[in-house]
């Protein structure tokens, strides 16, 4: 078992959900394959998807919704 | 009466400016600021600053009890909101009146009324000004808009009455497709907005979007001519320029008559802007909407009347009549704006909010640059990508853009990209030279000409 983190690749706001009325991408303990997407990045008005690079299970976030992230911030892990 | 402190709800180049505005006519201000723009050049240079809160904008910049508190706590007799955020806010409008304080824009059954656009379609119809083939008011549902669609002929566009800035658009060019997306657009609309009301209108296709910059004081309404702003990316403009280069004379009269003709018919009070399209095919000009606003191109006006839009709105707001007649002003020479993005416009305008390590920003003659920018300045990631807007004003069309690219040569910012790349590009094109183009040009010529604009970005050290 080893522990994956998943980065912002730049700064903004990190959302977890696609629009405010609907359900999250993903919740902890969720299967996770590569590719899938775990929530937004928004930096100046433009939405950019954060996918994650591994498969595993999604141990947790380690950012909330709608708060600020920097680039290379630890969004997420995931353990494979 | 006369404002005394003025309250900046705003943030960014447009703060600047309205600091900049008071200051001249002697009145303090006090600018509101996020956690994330305590650094900003307008918290800066206003004599007071109040922190409102964290960067998301819902709970800095349009908390409306956040400002409103700040107004009071610093005893400021005036709120400027600037464009976006608050500025159409007709609830805003009222919650600043009613708190005793001048709110610097139109009433706020004004900003109600002109941005339901279906309302504001009604009240250009019954001022006698054009508006483009479509419904009469709001749709009554599905069927209707097939009826009314197969009236006036295809392609139509699919408008969301509670939309704007180019948002709740959607285009279908038969009947089947409308069928399609109407309960699309209403479902989204509905979501976005908290409005599903629709309306349908005959897409004018090539056509150049102009639009006129008229003052009233709540009795008297001036304008201050058009301006031409058909270079837009995903609907947003780009590029605007002062005055249109396709009117005559005959249809610019006509048409900014026709904006002072639907401002007056509802006693409209501070700077806004009407906007039409105008068909180059047939010289026929149709109202689209009303923004109840000061615009980001403003300046452009500015620069071919001799007015500080910005300073009159304030004084208006103050209680004071118009200080322009009609009749003093005149179009002198031709202004150019170009909206300075952090934006990369090589790879798909990707937002690019870097730290400004050094600048070198141009002037002379008819050169202007109404930014937000100082050495060592982090961009912030939370707002839109507008560092600046760079305007040249020459004694004609030609001269202006000798000018812009002169300034453009001269432009760097280090740390950043710019979309200054993309405005030297379309100074050289042959046809923005000749002005030969419509709302629906630039974004195939951005498809075209994507190398071009890989080069240059000026000195890049990021």
């Amino acid at each position: 078992m080893a522990k994956q983190e998943i980065r912002s690749p730049l700064p903004g706001t990190f959302y977890r959900k696609p629009a405010p009325d609907q359900p999250e991408f993903k919740a902890p303990g969720d299967n996770i394959a590569k590719g899938d997407v775990i929530g937004l990045v928004e930096v100046m008005k433009s939405f950019h998807e954060i996918t994650s690079e591994f498969e595993g299970k999604l141990i947790g976030f380690l950012v909330d919704n709608e708060e600020p992230v920097a680039p290379g911030q630890v969004l997420a892990e995931i353990e494979n | 009466m006369p404002i005394h402190k003025l309250l900046i709800a705003n943030r960014g180049e447009i703060a600047v400016r309205i600091i900049r505005a008071a200051r001249t006519l002697g009145i303090k201000t006090v600018q509101v600021h996020s956690t994330a723009d305590a650094d900003s050049l307008a918290v800066e240079i206003a004599d007071e600053a109040v922190e409102i809160g964290p960067p998301a904008a819902s709970k800095s910049y349009l908390d409306v009890d956040a400002i409103l508190d700040a107004a009071r706590k610093k005893d400021a007799d005036a709120v400027h909101p600037g464009y976006g955020f608050l500025a159409e806010n007709a609830d805003f409008a009222d919650a600043v009146e009613a708190a005793g304080m001048a709110f610097i824009g139109p009433r706020g059954e004004t900003i109600r009324r002109m941005g339901d656009k279906a309302a504001a379609r009604k009240a250009a119809k019954e001022a006698g000004v054009p508006t483009v083939p479509g419904s009469e008011g709001l749709l009554a549902g599905a069927a209707a808009a097939r009826q009314v669609a197969d009236e006036i002929g295809y392609p139509v566009m699919i408008k969301a009455t509670a939309g704007g800035g180019g948002r709740g658009i959607r285009i279908a060019q038969n009947g089947d497709e409308l069928d399609q997306l109407a309960p699309q657009a209403a479902s989204e609309a509905s979501a976005a907005f908290g409005d599903g009301g629709l309306y349908l209108e005959k897409v004018i296709e090539r056509a150049r979007h102009i639009e006129v910059q008229i003052l009233g004081d709540g009795k008297n309404v001036i304008h201050c001519f058009e301006r031409e702003c058909s270079l837009q990316r995903r609907r947003q403009k780009v590029w605007e320029e002062a005055p249109s280069p396709a009117l005559n004379e005959d249809t610019r009269e006509a048409l900014c008559t026709s904006a002072v003709r639907l401002a007056s018919s509802v006693g409209y009070r501070g700077a806004g802007t009407i906007e039409y399209l105008y068909d180059d095919a047939t010289g026929e000009f149709y109202f689209i909407e009303m923004n109840t606003r000061i615009q980001v191109e403003h300046p452009v006006t500015e620069e071919i009347t001799g007015t500080d839009l910005v300073a009159e709105m304030i004084r208006i707001a103050g209680g004071a009549p118009l200080s322009i007649r009609q009749g003093d002003l005149a179009i002198d020479g031709h202004a150019i704006e170009v909206r300075i993005n952090a934006e990369d416009p090589s790879n798909n305008f990707m937002p690019f909010p870097g730290l400004v390590s050094d600048f070198r920003f141009p002037g002379g003659p008819g050169v202007r640059f109404d930014h937000m920018l100082y050495p060592g300045y982090q961009i912030p990631p939370f707002y839109d990508s507008l560092l600046g807007k760079l305007i040249v004003k020459g004694n004609s069309r030609e001269d202006a853009i000798a000018r812009l690219k002169s300034a453009l040569s001269e432009f760097r910012i280090d740390g950043l990209k710019t979309t200054a790349p993309l405005f030297m590009a379309l100074a050289s094109d042959e046809q923005v030279q000749a002005s030969a183009f419509h709302t629906g040009w630039l974004e195939p010529w951005l498809e075209e000409n994507s190398a071009r604009l890989a080069q240059n970005q000026g000195g890049i050290a990021a």
